[in-house]
């Protein structure tokens, strides 16, 4: 249960963020086409009051459209929630089941009660009026000679009589009612009975039969009372029009009160029954459901990399089954990431070590090679030439060598940040400096932008020199002897150096691929710098280990710049870059014309 | 496998008299013969080791002015072979390694080592190391300097504090020299690296870094809270007021 809030709110909110939104902007588009109406014609009353019956009609879509969005969301939430809880779906359909086989039962029990109660009654109260009537019928048999005055007398002894009796059907009320010809005249144990006393069931007892109804009566204090009425006509040796009937009132309070106390019990019962129910079903879907969750749970740790993640088995049911499967597809993961870890350790460990393997043997190449060099004058032409050309392709190797070195101390995982504290300023000066022979042979001016004051950040600064040094290497090999502009500029987080040449640029598709290994931008260039095509993936790991950026953007014909962020801190994030990558003055100037 | 001065004949004639002995600590045989052959043509006297565990008796046994050792020896690990040549003696010691990883760098200097070239290196970057560090010590003129609490007397090479002597190596002792002398100057790491140790190195500032911890572990009160050697944070370092 406990698990129950953390799933359902946070996604609800999202997917309820656009339709509220839609629902915002919605109105002014409604209200647009009533707007021309008022500033057409102002001082027309007609209009105004079209006008605001539209103004109304307005308020009122809003006001609906305001609730549908509202009930919309509550739905989209239940409808989230409906979907995302097996134990509220369980709960919920249990909990309907039961409640209505509940109500049912309770309606079809309550039902056979009341009849049960109200027949014995209804059985006592006609057995009684049948009795009432042959009593009335030799009380009151002559009644149609006599005046007014004596028939009057006559009824209420009778009815007195009548109630005196008493029966089994409990406490009673008695009325007859002598009709002839002009009005009806009542005799009554209560005075308020007759009036009570439905219309068909007075119609029925005029046909000469003996019929009952359930009415209400007013009680003494003139409350309504349900009343059981039974009416009789009386025979009379009656002449022409005149009529004696006799009602029985009985009061069914006794009978209400005792179904009304039925009825709330059965309703308790029906609740307490359906929530009792519904609990069962929750229990026992949580029975079910917790080791799914918990093998949920251990799935997504086991996928975010705990490969030791296993569950626990308890017992041979088919959540054991699921526990013990789980466990053993988590043993095979386990065993075969493993492997693959070890391989590709492994592999990373060779090149490793043939990296290492190769530099003792080449450094004894390459001194041979220094000192055959500097000899070269002693030999014959060709020989000279050959020591040049093994000095200088031996300088390759060894770059080519250092770089992959390089890249598998990356791939290994093995290369750490060593950062400090370090002005960059005079670090791009050197760096350029440096490059200042290479720059010089290819007949490209180097121009370096700093702040004025020093741009302190804490950085590998090995490795900054490593990139700047590659990139601005790679801006004189592709700038076509046109200048290359370095820039640092720093902002209170970051610290950016861009490099920008004029050269060949690059299409987009080049830009993809430019801090790929081995890449060449075109294959058929000739190259000068003898770079080993690992300059750029390094550089990338390189920033990347500072937690920086290193990206690149160009056109064809209008050469290309490469930027360098790091955060100011080591471990810092960036956001954004103090320089930005795409040259400001080569915003499209086609617009003017 | 000890090879006298003569057992490899010179490929260039030798340049009058030896500049210097250097016991070469290599395995490699090859290597070591091209290391003796570039020595000899710059007019210094090799001898060779190839035996890590025969290293610091044959280097008791000839008193070399400067040892090239190679980290990665069979019988003796080239860090230990370093820290027992250090604990007997000041020789300078370069380091010669095929692994540029910092940890092994660091590792290195930390035992004793007084710079390192990586492998391949060319002969001009071994031969302008070996000369940097004989070098050492030879510009004496009379000079007294103060640098914290600490006394240097430049020609005697000798460090004192409350007149006991600070044994330091002469890298160290150089390094302490150079911060002293101008005692308002900053030295930016760069700088350090071309006064102290007497050429440019590929900006590798780890050197000056571990020489500094070391030579602080010697001249200071408490290396956490230095007071002879400063660090000016983002620079540098520069020496502590007298």
């Amino acid at each position: 249960m406990e698990r129950r809030e953390r799933t359902p709110h946070p996604a609800v909110s999202t997917t309820t963020g656009p339709p509220a939104v839609d629902a915002a902007g919605d109105p002014p588009s409604a209200a647009t086409p009533a707007a021309p109406t008022p500033s057409a014609a102002p001082g027309r009353p007609r209009r105004t009051s079209a006008q605001l019956r539209a103004g109304a009609a307005r308020r009122l879509t809003r006001a609906r459209r305001r609730t549908v969005v509202r009930t919309g969301r509550l739905v989209r939430r239940a409808v989230h929630a409906w979907r995302s809880s097996l134990q509220l779906r369980v709960g919920a359909i249990t909990m309907l089941v039961a409640g209505v086989l509940v109500v049912i039962v309770s309606l079809v029990l309550f039902r056979q009660i009341s009849d049960q109660l109200l027949g014995a009654k209804r059985q006592a109260a006609v057995d009684q009026s049948l009795a009432g009537v042959q009593y009335a019928q030799t009380e009151v048999g002559g009644i149609a000679t006599g005046d007014s005055a004596s028939i009057r007398i006559t009824l209420s002894r009778t009815v007195e009589n009548l109630r005196s009796r008493g029966g089994a059907a409990g406490d009673f009320d008695v009325v007859m009612v002598y009709l002839s010809g002009d009005a009806p005249r009542p005799a009554s144990s209560r005075p308020d009975i007759y009036p009570a006393i439905p219309d068909d069931l007075r119609a029925e007892v005029a046909g000469g039969a003996q019929a009952y109804r359930y009415a209400p009566v007013p009680d003494r204090d003139g409350e309504p009372v349900p009343t059981l009425l039974v009416g009789a006509p009386v025979p009379t040796d009656g002449s022409g029009g005149d009529r004696l009937e006799l009602y029985f009132a009985f009061p069914l309070e006794q009978e209400q009160e005792s179904l009304e106390g039925i009825r709330s019990t059965v309703v308790i019962t029906c609740a307490v029954l359906t929530l009792f129910v519904a609990g069962i079903g929750v229990l026992v879907t949580r029975l079910v459901v917790d080791p799914v969750r918990r093998a949920a749970g251990s799935a997504q740790r086991l996928a975010e990399g705990h490969l030791e993640e296993r569950l626990a088995v308890r017992g041979e049911d088919d959540l054991a089954r699921l526990a013990t499967s789980f466990n053993a597809m988590a043993d095979s993961l386990q065993r075969q990431i493993t492997q693959l870890e070890g391989l590709s350790q492994l592999q990373q460990r060779f090149t490793s070590d043939v990296s290492h393997e190769l530099r003792t043997p080449l450094t004894t190449v390459q001194m041979a090679a220094a000192v055959l060099h500097e000899a070269r004058e002693d030999f014959d032409p060709a020989v000279a030439r050959s020591a040049e050309l093994l000095r200088a392709e031996l300088d390759r190797f060894e770059t080519l060598l250092s770089d992959l070195l390089e890249i598998s101390r990356y791939d290994a995982g093995a290369a750490v940040l060593e950062a400090e504290a370090q002005d960059l300023v005079p670090v791009v000066h050197r760096v350029v400096e440096g490059m200042g022979a290479l720059a010089a042979r290819h007949g490209c001016d180097l121009q370096v932008t700093t702040p004025p004051v020093p741009v302190i950040a804490e950085v590998d600064v090995r490795r900054v020199e490593r990139v700047l040094r590659n990139l601005v290497g790679n801006a004189i090999e592709h700038g076509t002897g046109k200048p290359v502009e370095v820039s640092l500029a720093a902002s209170a987080s970051a610290v950016a150096i861009t490099v920008r040449d004029h050269g060949i640029g690059l299409t987009p598709a080049d830009a993809q691929h430019v801090f790929d290994r081995f890449w060449r931008a075109d294959a058929a260039r000739v190259r000068t710098i003898g770079g080993s095509g690992l300059g750029l993936s390094i550089s990338l790991e390189d920033a990347r280990l500072h937690g920086g950026w290193l990206q690149v953007w160009g056109l064809p014909g209008q050469g290309a710049q490469f930027r360098l962020t790091v955060p100011m801190t080591a471990g810092g994030e960036l956001t954004s870059s103090p320089l930005p990558l795409r040259p400001p003055f080569l915003t499209p100037p086609r617009s003017r014309s | 496998m000890i090879a006298h001065n003569g057992g490899v004949p010179p490929s260039a004639p030798s340049q009058g008299a030896s500049r210097g002995r250097v016991l070469v600590v290599d395995d490699d045989a090859a290597l070591a013969e091209m290391l003796g052959i570039v020595l000899r043509r710059e007019g210094y006297e090799p001898a060779f080791v190839s035996d890590g565990a025969r290293a610091v008796a044959t280097f008791q046994q000839l008193r070399p002015d400067l040892v090239l050792l190679d980290l990665m020896l069979p019988g003796r690990n080239g860090l230990q072979i370093c820290a027992d040549i250090r604990t007997q003696s000041t020789v300078p010691i370069v380091m010669l390694t095929a692994k540029g990883d910092t940890i092994d760098i660091v590792q290195g200097l930390e035992a004793g080592a007084d710079d390192y070239v990586t492998k391949p290196f060319k002969p001009v970057e071994l031969v302008a190391r070996v000369r940097a560090q004989l070098r050492r010590g030879e510009n004496g003129q009379a000079e007294s300097l103060a640098i914290g609490d600490v006394a240097i007397d430049v020609p005697a090479h000798q460090v004192t504090r409350d007149g006991v002597p600070i044994a330091l190596t002469p890298l160290e002792f150089d390094l302490l020299v150079a911060l002293a002398r101008k005692p308002r100057q900053v030295f930016t790491r760069e700088l350090l690296l071309e006064q102290v140790w007497g050429y440019r190195h590929a900006a590798d500032t780890r050197l000056v870094n571990v020489h500094v911890q070391r030579l602080r572990a010697k001249v200071e009160r408490d290396p956490e809270k230095p007071e002879v050697v400063l660090t000016v944070r983002g620079v540098g370092y520069k020496a502590g007021p007298p």
